[in-house]
């Protein structure tokens, strides 16, 4: 469809990937260990990977293209068709927004904005400066009639107000600061 | 019943989503304090989705519910439960009384709902002792052509959307000649103001796979998939210990409840990709690929999953089979207007003062789902605008809420009853805004196959922007809203799924219904006949 502006934005789309780190390939391994035999393995494989390291790193595409005796570019083409494989680390807190209809017509919209600008995320770059957080929009997550409805870093958060969102995002903030000093 | 406690409280995503595991700590550690036993079921939801975190109390009258509850309410609401639990009639602002005389659920006519909410999801006991696998005992001990003619007869059609007769497809599948056939389960509900899936999934799943099982008999199949949204985490996690728990149990896998015959199910997640709804680029999606549509024919009950004969449904097809095999065809057909025979789940949603999950037969208005059911908007405002059918659906005036919902009927008005999602807009809307939304969504979710659809989307939401802009500019105005009608007819007509073919439904409707919002005097409309085209 749009082939330069695609290989521009993906390493692994020409040349060679970065090699995987060794916890990076134990875990590719381990999926492809478990997964390659399936029917349709392709997107089981991703998902494995992407359940264990939070995403799937473009180093992974050669080893699963050999694996499933698939093309560097038809794995690379499914990584990047669905939405929500990443090919590099999300922040530490992930939240998605809902700004499908039944969200909208409650204040989704506003809420996704808000949540952007609290944290310092845009639609361009959804992960901000520090990485502490990324915001994404979503399509619907099956709570339209609790609508606006978000998803933090797997949970599931109905009928949320301005006030709501500031208190799960303080939430992730106090967890946050400990472990800062700590590091 | 004076030493144990017997509550539930839901483990349904919606329930979850407003706190329904602090409230299940809360009323452990509570029991725990008073040093009583408490037997706590955490069952689906109700559907009655307003009033959640619903808990329920086990009482002489019957199962007694208060909502909204918060983990907060807990220490207030412990006496009143205390009080129920022994049949006294306490007073509580929470406290809705008899679960099952609420209006809300009391006026359903609820068939595929019946068990949901007040079984725990897993428990098989609880399954078999709620009419659970009656239509699967019934459809081993028939033939195949009899399921195929019940299931033809009852004239249940496709849930997901597209309304074809299940039975016609299933007969194709049963006809065709290979050694592999496969049964998928369509549960990629992408459409904003859907949940019904969801729910079955999470707060049923035994109907589904019994619902399979009963295709696979039927069409001679071994192997099923149910492809699973990933936003839907917790119906992936709810189904595979189903599928397990069942398979342990022998209603599935080696030996199909007796009758000697293999099914073996798996769940598949997606990955984010609304388009992999359609059917074909579902298919893609499970085979590993891109989900890109493909052409058809063949049809996918002929050349479906890896090239197999494959049945397709969605999960409230599925799920109404064992009904209609326990209960009889006739039973089931009975329900319903004309050619939309039995009941449909509907899913009230968006700005909606009482949303949740409303099974009818077809043949209500929306008037009677929007007041009667709902009463009104959250907000307090007018309903401006009402989307029924997901976001390839017509947004729909009032001047339409009387039209009865079945699937000729709406065709008839440029509409589409789709898998029963309403999602209710007050007059705060905006349509114009609504209808870029539309084809800004398409462009994002266009599998980018067909030119009508990977292009069009995107100068559709160039031409509404043009539009709106020069509101002040009568010429170029009149210029892009003939530009916009002329695109949408040729989405209409040249896309190759629903995905571009559709979208032009919102579109349309929103610029037909309400043209103050583009800017346009309303003589300025075009009949309606140019959106029904």
């Amino acid at each position: 469809m749009n082939a330069p502006d695609r290989a521009a934005a993906a390493p692994s789309a020409g040349g060679s990937a970065p090699p995987l780190n060794p916890a990076e390939q134990a875990v590719v391994d381990a999926v492809l260990a478990e997964r390659r035999h399936l029917a349709g393995a392709l997107l089981p494989l991703l998902h494995g990977i992407q359940d264990r390291l939070g995403y799937v790193p473009p180093g992974a595409q050669p080893l699963i293209a050999q694996a499933l005796h698939l093309s560097r570019a038809e794995v690379h083409g499914v990584v990047t068709f669905y939405h929500h494989f990443r090919s590099e680390p999300a922040g530490r807190h992930v939240l998605q927004v809902c700004r499908a209809e039944a969200c909208q017509a409650c204040g989704g919209e506003a809420l996704l904005a808000r949540a952007r600008e609290r944290l310092g995320c845009s639609e361009a770059a959804p992960t901000n400066a520090a990485r502490s957080h990324t915001v994404e929009p979503t399509y619907c997550l099956g709570l339209c009639a609790q609508s606006p409805a978000a998803m933090l870093d797997g949970r599931l958060h109905a009928r949320l107000t301005p006030a709501k969102l500031e208190s799960l995002l303080a939430a992730t903030e106090s967890v946050e600061a400990p472990a800062g000093e700590t590091a | 019943m004076s030493t144990t406690l017997t509550l539930y409280v839901p483990r349904d995503s919606a329930a979850l989503a407003v706190g329904a595991d602090a409230v299940a700590d809360a009323l452990r550690a509570q029991a725990a304090a008073s040093g009583l036993a408490l037997n706590l079921v955490r069952n689906g939801s109700r559907g009655l989705l307003w009033l959640e975190v619903l808990l329920e109390v086990a009482t002489p009258q019957g199962r007694v519910a208060y909502g909204p509850v918060t983990a907060e309410d807990v220490p207030t609401l412990w006496p009143a439960l205390m009080a129920d639990a022994v049949g006294e009639y306490p007073s509580h602002p929470l406290r809705q009384g008899v679960t099952e005389q609420i209006p809300y659920l009391a006026l359903q006519e609820r068939l595929t709902f019946r068990r949901i909410g007040v079984t725990d999801p897993l428990s098989l006991d609880d399954y078999a002792a709620h009419e659970g696998w009656a239509g699967l005992k019934a459809a081993v001990g028939h033939s195949s052509a009899t399921i195929l003619h019940e299931v033809t007869h009852s004239g249940l059609r496709g849930r997901g959307g597209a309304a074809f007769p299940a039975g016609i497809k299933w007969r194709t599948v049963a006809h065709a000649h290979s050694p592999v056939k496969y049964i998928v389960c369509n549960a990629d509900e992408g459409d904003s103001g859907t949940f019904a899936d969801r729910m079955v999934m999470e707060g049923d799943p035994y109907l589904l796979i019994e619902g399979m099982a009963i295709a696979a008999l039927a069409v001679g199949a071994e192997q099923g998939f149910i492809y699973v949204r990933s936003e839907y985490p917790q119906a992936v996690a709810v189904l595979a210990e189903a599928i397990e728990r069942a398979t342990q149990a022998g209603w599935i896998g080696a030996d199909v409840a007796g009758s000697g015959r293999r099914f073996d199910l798996q769940v598949r997640m997606g990955a984010g990709s609304y388009v992999c709804g359609e059917e074909t680029a579902m298919l893609e999606s499970l085979e590993g690929r891109r989900g890109i549509v493909r052409a058809k024919p063949p049809l996918p009950a002929l050349q479906g999953l890896f090239g197999q004969p494959t049945v397709i449904n969605n999960v409230l097809t599925f799920a109404a089979v064992p009904t209609l095999l326990a209960r009889g065809a006739d039973f089931y057909r009975n329900y319903g207007v004309g050619r939309s025979h039995g009941t449909l789940p509907f899913q009230l949603a968006g700005n909606i003062r009482q949303g949740g999950l409303v099974e009818k037969a077809f043949g209500l208005t929306l008037r009677e789902l929007l007041y009667g059911f709902g009463g009104g908007t959250r907000s307090g405002r007018p309903i401006k605008a009402v989307q029924v059918g997901g976001p390839l659906g017509a947004y729909l005036p009032e001047s339409q809420w009387d039209v009865p919902l079945d699937y000729e009927a709406y065709a008839a008005i440029g509409a589409v009853v789709g898998h029963g999602g309403i999602v209710v807009h007050d007059d705060t809307a905006d349509l114009a805004a609504l209808a870029r939304y539309a084809m800004e969504f398409c462009a994002i979710e266009s599998c980018g196959k067909c030119t009508p659809c990977r292009i069009g989307s995107t100068r559709g939401v160039e031409v509404i922007d043009r539009l709106v802009a020069n509101r002040a500019n009568p010429q170029v105005h009149e210029q892009q809203v003939t530009l916009l009608r002329d695109l949408c007819d040729t989405m209409l007509g040249g896309s190759l799924c629903a995905m571009g073919g559709m979208t032009p439904y919102p579109v349309l409707s929103a610029l037909n219904h309400y043209p103050a919002d583009f800017g346009l005097a309303p003589a300025a409309v075009a009949p309606e006949a140019a959106a029904a085209n």
